[in-house]
C-alpha cells in the first residue's frame, strides 16, 4: 500500500466492469478501484470477488503490468492481527432500510422509484451523473418529484422498525432544495410526511425557507400505494388532504426516504462481544451514561446507539473518546516515540541557492509534459543552482538522495515540481528537516493534478504551462525565508462556566483524566435546570442521579467549585487563559484569579415564561418545569385533576422565536402517560403541531396513543384559545378533520413553553464568542466541530448550544472534555510558521486588522499610559495565516510570513510572463 | 457556449486567466479535478493563498496590468 501513488493507471486499464456500490448501484466501476476520489487513504484496492486474476487463476494481471511503482501484489492474503487495548469504541454505523420487500411501493419493479440514498448519489457532483438530475427509466430530467417519508421507520405493519430514524425529514428537505437548484428552479417537489421533525439547531429555519422561499410543497399524508403508468413510467399517487378530499397526482419520480437500521453482521458482532442490544437492535445505554455499553470498557457512538445525524454522531464520538481516555489516562504517552532532527542550518544571511526537482510521476507527468525541457528551462532561471529529474521524487531512495544533494550543493531553497502540496508537502518538508534546512524553505509546483492530468490531450500546451508553474514556484522560492515555529506552554488546568449537568459532566470528564478543573456557578448550588426535572424519557429518576453527580463533583479533589460566582473578566489564549471571578459572600464580594489552559462554556438555558394562554392568572396552568416540580412534590392539584390538556409549541416555532425547543413533545407525552398511569380515568389531551418524538422516543408516542391519550393537531394560524369557565378551564381548538371548533373542559393545562437562552451576550463579548440569531452559542462548524468555538481552547456543551435532553447534554459535555483534553494533555503547543505579523513602525493602531481577524488572534495593546496610542499585536498561537488583516490594514503594517504582497505579486507577474 | 464566445473561440482568442485560490477549498478542488481527470483549457494558472480573504485588490489590478484577460478569485 505504501507504494501506491494513486495515479489510477490500474483502474484505467482494468478490463472488468462491476456494479459501483458506493454510487448505490447506479454506475459501474472497475474491479480495481477507489470508492470515491476523496477516500482516505487514497489507495486503490482490488475487489477479490470480481477481479479476473483472482477469480480465474491468474488470467489477467494487467494492473500489475501497468502499475508504475510495482504496488500490486496478488500474493497478499487475509491476516489475523492481535492488538492489546485498554478500551474499545464501537462505531460500525448503519445500513439503510431495503424497501424491495414492500409490495405497495414496487421499488424493484418501477424504475423511477428510487431510495433517498440513490437520490443522494444522483444529486452528487461526484456521483454517476455529475450532479445532473435525471430519472432512471429514460435519463430525462424529471419535472415533478415526490418524497415519501418514514419508509422503514415508524412502521410496525410493513416492517419491524417502530422507531423514528431522526434524519429523514431533514435530508428529504435538503434533497428537494438541491434538486430544485440543480434543475434551475423549474422542478416541482412535494414531500409527503406524517410529522415534520426538524428539531435540531437551525433546522426549523431551513424547513421554513424550503417551504416559503424555495416553494417545496409539504403534504401531510402517508401514501398507501404507488401505481405506475406503464407507457410513460410516471408514477401515480393518491392521497387525502387535510379536508378529507381524495386527490391524485402524477410524478415523474418518487424518492423513498428510507430509514436507518443496524446491519445483520453488526448485530452478530455485538453478540460476539457480549454487548446488550435493545428490541430495536441498537445498543442499550442509559441517559446518564449515553456512550457506555453493557460491557465495561466498550463504548459506542453514532447510529449503532440510535439513529442520529452527523453533529450528534460526532459529539458522541468525542464522548466515547472521553470515556475511553479516562480508563487509559494513566498510560498516556507511554508508547510514543519522538523523532529527532539534526540542528537547523542558519541560512538567513545567504543568497538563495535553489535546487529544483522535476518529477515524472511514472508516466503521470512524464507521459504528457516534456519533463526534460521543463528541467532545462529551470536551469536558466536566477538563483537556480541545481536541477534534477526524477522518476518518482517522493520515493524513499530519492528522499535519501535529496538529503545528500542538499548538503553537497549547499542548497538553501528547494522546489519540487510534481503532484500537489496537499498530499506531499509534509513529506518533503520532513526531508528538508533531516537535511538541516528550515521546513519553510520549500515550494511545490503542481504540474500533475493541475497540469498533466487536466490537459492530457494538449501535450505541448501542458508543457508550456508546466514551465510557467515552475517559473512561478521559483519566483516565490527566491523570496521565502526560514520561519520560526514558536512553542507555547500549556497550563493543564481547565475552567468550566456553569454548574449544571453539562458543566459537572465536563468537569468530571477532565478531572477523571487528571486535569484540575474549576467550576464557576452563578447560583448558590450545583445542578442547573435539572434540579427542577422529574424523570428522563426512559424513566430514570433525575433527582437521584443528579444528587449522585453532585456528590461525585464535591468529593473530587481535582475539582474546585465556586458557587454564587460570575466571570468578571478574562484574557489570554489557548493554553494560557487568565480569568477573574467575582464571588458573592455573606456581605461582601471576593475576587479570585484563575489561570487555565481551556474553557468549557456550559451556561445552560432557561424556560420561557409565557404571557399567552392565561399563564400566571390561574394556578391550574403550569409550564413544563412547574408541572415537573408539582409531580416531584406530589402536589394534590395533579392527583385530584380529572382532566389535563397539554399545549405544545408555546413560544417555539413562531415568528419571534422560530426554532423548535426539541424536548417538549417527548416531555409532554411522558407526562401525559404518567397522568394516565396515575388514574386511567383521567382525560388527557395533547394539542400539537407536529409530534417530534425522534429516535426511539417514538415508542413513548405509541404508548401514549395505546393508553388513550388524545392527540389533536393545530396550525400556527389557528392557535387554541384558553378561557376560564366557572371553576374550570376551557380550551377551544379547531379540528381539521371535522373542520369545526372543539371545546374541552379541563382541570389543568400544561404549557410546553420554549427553552430560551440565558443572557449570553456578556460572556460572548468577554471571550469573543459568536452567537446565533437566537442567542445560543455558535459552534465552529455545525457538523465537524460541534463542541468547539472558532477561538481555539474554548468549548461548549449543553443547552448553551441549543435545547436538548439530558442524555445529549451529557454526551456533548463528555465530548467537550475530550476535545479540551487534547490541548491540555500536551506540555506545549507548536505554532505554524506561516502567520501574520505587524511591522510596528508602520502600525498606527486603527484596529482594522483586529476587526478583520476571524480567529481573534489580533489584539490592540496600549503603548502609553493615556491609552490613546495603540499598536496591533498578533498572538501567533491563534493565527491561521489567512491574511485578512493584511488586506484590511490601510498602512501595510500587517503582513504574512512567506505570503506577503511582494511574493504574491511576483507570482502573478511570473504567471503572465511568456 | 453562447454564440459570442463561440466566435471568439473559433477566432483563436485564448484569454490569459490568473486564478487566486484558497488553500483549503478551491486549491483542493482543483486537485480533485485532476484526480477526476476533468479536462479544461491550459490557459489558467493557479496561485495558492492561505485564504481568499488574503486577496488584496492590488493583486487583481496587477494581473490586468501585466496582461491578464481574466482574474478568478475562488475561495
Amino acid at each position: 500500500m505504501d507504494k501506491c501513488i494513486a495515479c489510477g493507471a490500474c483502474t484505467e486499464k482494468c478490463p472488468k466492469k462491476v456494479t459501483d456500490h458506493f454510487n448505490a448501484g447506479l454506475a459501474k466501476r472497475k474491479a480495481i478501484y477507489v470508492d470515491y476520489p476523496q477516500a482516505v487513504p487514497l489507495k486503490y484496492a482490488i475487489d477479490p470477488e470480481t477481479c479476473i486474476y483472482i477469480v480465474k487463476n491468474g488470467r489477467c494481471g494487467v494492473c500489475q503490468k501497468v502499475c508504475p511503482t510495482d504496488a500490486i501484489d496478488f500474493d497478499q492474503t487475509d491476516k489475523t492481527i492481535n492488538i492489546k487495548v485498554g478500551s474499545v469504541i464501537m462505531a460500525p454505523g448503519f445500513s439503510t432500510f431495503d424497501p424491495s420487500g414492500l409490495d405497495n411501493y414496487q421499488y424493484s419493479q418501477y424504475p423511477n422509484v428510487v431510495t433517498s440514498m440513490e437520490m443522494e448519489r444522483i444529486l452528487s457532483a461526484t456521483g454517476p451523473f455529475n450532479g445532473h438530475l435525471i430519472r432512471p427509466s429514460d435519463d430525462k430530467e424529471p419535472k415533478k418529484v415526490a418524497w415519501l417519508q418514514c419508509i422503514g421507520s415508524r412502521d410496525i405493519n410493513k416492517c419491524d422498525n417502530s422507531y423514528c430514524s431522526s434524519v429523514c425529514c431533514m435530508y428529504a428537505i435538503k434533497e428537494a432544495v438541491i434538486a430544485k437548484e440543480h434543475s434551475g428552479g423549474k422542478l416541482d417537489t412535494a414531500i409527503f410526511y406524517m410529522d415534520m421533525r426538524t428539531y435540531g439547531k437551525e433546522f426549523e429555519g431551513y424547513y421554513e425557507r424550503a417551504k416559503n422561499e424555495q416553494k417545496v410543497r409539504f403534504i401531510r399524508s402517508r401514501i398507501h400505494t404507488i401505481e405506475e403508468d406503464r407507457e410513460t413510467n410516471n408514477l401515480i399517487l393518491k392521497y387525502v388532504d387535510d379536508q378529507g378530499k381524495i386527490l391524485t397526482e402524477i410524478f415523474d419520480m418518487v424518492v423513498l426516504s428510507v430509514g436507518m437500521q443496524t446491519p445483520k453482521d453488526v448485530v452478530d458482532l455485538a453478540d460476539r462481544l457480549d454487548i446488550k442490544l435493545n428490541d430495536n437492535k441498537f445498543v442499550e445505554t442509559d441517559s446518564f451514561n449515553p456512550v457506555s455499553t453493557s460491557r465495561p470498557g466498550i463504548f459506542v457512538c453514532g447510529s449503532f446507539q440510535e439513529p442520529k445525524d452527523i453533529p450528534m454522531a460526532v459529539m458522541e464520538a468525542s464522548a466515547a473518546a472521553c470515556d475511553a481516555q479516562t480508563i487509559l489516562s494513566g498510560a498516556r504517552n507511554s508508547l510514543t516515540k519522538e523523532k529527532t532532527f539534526p540542528k537547523e542550518r542558519d541560512v538567513s544571511d545567504q543568497e538563495p541557492r535553489i535546487g529544483v526537482f522535476v518529477c515524472n510521476c511514472g508516466t503521470n507527468i512524464g507521459g504528457i509534459v516534456d519533463v526534460p525541457s521543463v528541467a532545462e528551462m529551470a536551469k536558466t532561471l536566477p538563483d537556480v543552482v541545481y536541477v534534477e529529474e526524477n522518476l518518482f521524487t517522493c520515493s524513499q531512495d530519492t528522499q535519501e538522495k535529496l538529503i545528500e544533494v542538499i548538503e553537497k550543493n549547499n542548497l538553501n531553497r528547494i522546489v519540487v515540481a510534481a503532484c500537489t502540496p496537499r498530499t506531499h508537502e509534509a513529506l518533503f518538508q520532513e526531508t528538508l528537516k533531516e537535511a538541516g534546512l528550515n521546513k519553510y524553505l520549500f515550494e511545490m509546483a503542481n504540474i500533475r493534478n493541475q497540469c498533466s492530468w487536466v490537459h492530457s490531450k494538449e501535450k505541448d500546451e501542458a508543457t508550456k504551462k508546466a514551465k510557467i508553474l515552475v517559473q512561478m514556484a521559483i519566483s516565490r522560492a527566491r523570496r521565502i525565508k526560514p520561519l520560526k515555529q514558536p512553542t507555547i506552554s500549556i497550563d493543564s488546568n481547565a475552567l468550566v462556566i456553569g454548574g449544571g449537568i453539562a458543566g459537572m459532566t465536563a468537569a468530571l470528564g477532565l478531572a477523571d483524566q487528571g486535569f484540575h478543573t474549576s467550576i464557576v456557578e452563578k447560583s448558590n448550588q450545583l445542578g442547573g435546570a435539572a434540579l427542577k426535572l422529574d424523570s428522563t424519557w426512559l424513566g430514570e429518576d433525575i433527582g437521584q442521579n443528579l444528587k449522585k453527580m453532585i456528590r461525585k463533583v464535591n468529593n473530587n479533589s481535582l475539582i474546585d467549585v465556586y458557587t454564587d460566582s460570575i466571570i468578571k473578566n478574562a484574557s489570554g489564549f489557548i493554553g494560557n487563559f487568565e480569568t477573574t471571578i467575582t464571588k458573592s459572600e455573606a456581605e461582601s464580594e471576593k475576587e479570585i484569579n484563575i489561570k487555565h489552559g481551556a474553557i468549557i462554556v456550559t451556561v445552560g438555558a432557561t424556560e420561557y415564561q409565557p404571557s399567552e394562554y392565561l399563564h400566571g392568572q390561574d394556578e391550574m396552568i403550569f409550564t413544563h418545569l412547574a408541572f415537573d416540580m408539582a409531580l416531584k412534590t406530589n402536589d394534590k392539584k395533579i392527583a385530584s385533576a380529572n382532566s389535563a390538556v397539554f399545549i405544545q409549541c408555546v413560544g417555539s416555532r413562531e415568528t419571534d422565536r422560530p426554532y423548535c425547543s426539541k424536548v417538549c413533545c417527548t416531555h409532554s407525552i411522558k407526562s401525559a402517560i404518567k397522568l394516565r398511569n396515575l388514574d386511567p380515568e383521567k382525560d388527557v389531551y395533547i394539542i400539537y403541531r407536529d409530534i417530534r418524538t425522534y429516535g426511539q422516543r417514538e415508542s413513548l408516542y405509541k404508548e401514549a396513543r395505546d393508553k388513550g391519550v388524545i392527540f389533536i393537531r393545530y396550525d400556527v394560524e389557528n392557535k387554541p384559545k384558553v378561557e376560564k369557565s366557572g371553576e374550570n378551564l376551557k380550551v377551544t381548538i379547531k379540528d381539521h378533520v371535522l373542520n369545526r371548533n372543539l371545546e374541552i373542559d379541563t382541570d389543568i393545562i400544561v404549557l410546553a413553553s420554549a427553552i430560551i437562552p440565558g443572557d449570553n451576550q456578556d460572556l460572548a463579548k468577554m471571550f469573543k464568542l459568536s452567537l446565533t440569531q437566537d442567542n445560543f452559542f455558535n459552534e465552529a462548524h455545525a457538523k465537524l466541530r460541534p463542541v468547539e468555538f472558532a477561538t481555539e481552547g474554548i468549548f461548549m456543551a449543553g443547552m448553551a448550544h441549543y435545547p436538548k435532553p439530558i442524555e445529549e447534554s451529557i454526551a456533548q459535555a463528555k465530548a467537550a472534555a475530550s476535545r479540551a483534553a487534547v490541548a491540555l494533555s500536551k506540555d506545549s503547543l507548536t505554532v505554524e510558521g506561516i502567520v501574520s505579523f505587524i511591522d510596528t513602525s508602520m502600525c498606527r493602531g486603527c484596529g482594522e486588522c483586529e476587526k478583520a481577524c476571524p480567529f481573534n488572534a489580533i489584539i490592540l495593546e496600549e503603548t502609553d499610559e493615556t491609552g490613546e496610542s495603540k499598536i496591533a499585536y498578533v498572538q501567533a498561537a491563534l493565527c491561521k495565516g489567512c491574511g485578512a488583516c493584511s488586506v484590511a490594514c490601510p498602512t501595510g503594517a500587517a503582513s504574512i510570513h512567506n505570503y506577503d504582497d511582494e511574493i504574491v505579486l511576483t507570482m502573478i507577474e511570473s504567471a503572465l510572463e511568456v | 457556449m453562447t454564440e459570442q464566445n463561440n466566435l471568439e473561440f473559433n477566432s483563436g482568442f485564448s484569454p490569459k486567466i490568473v486564478t487566486i485560490a484558497c488553500n483549503w477549498c478551491s486549491y483542493s478542488a482543483a486537485d480533485l479535478a485532476g484526480v477526476s481527470r476533468f479536462q479544461y483549457p491550459p490557459n489558467m494558472k493557479i496561485i495558492k493563498v492561505m485564504c481568499s480573504g488574503r486577496v488584496n485588490p492590488n493583486f487583481i489590478l496587477k494581473a490586468f496590468q501585466k496582461g491578464a484577460d481574466g482574474v478568478l478569485i475562488s475561495g
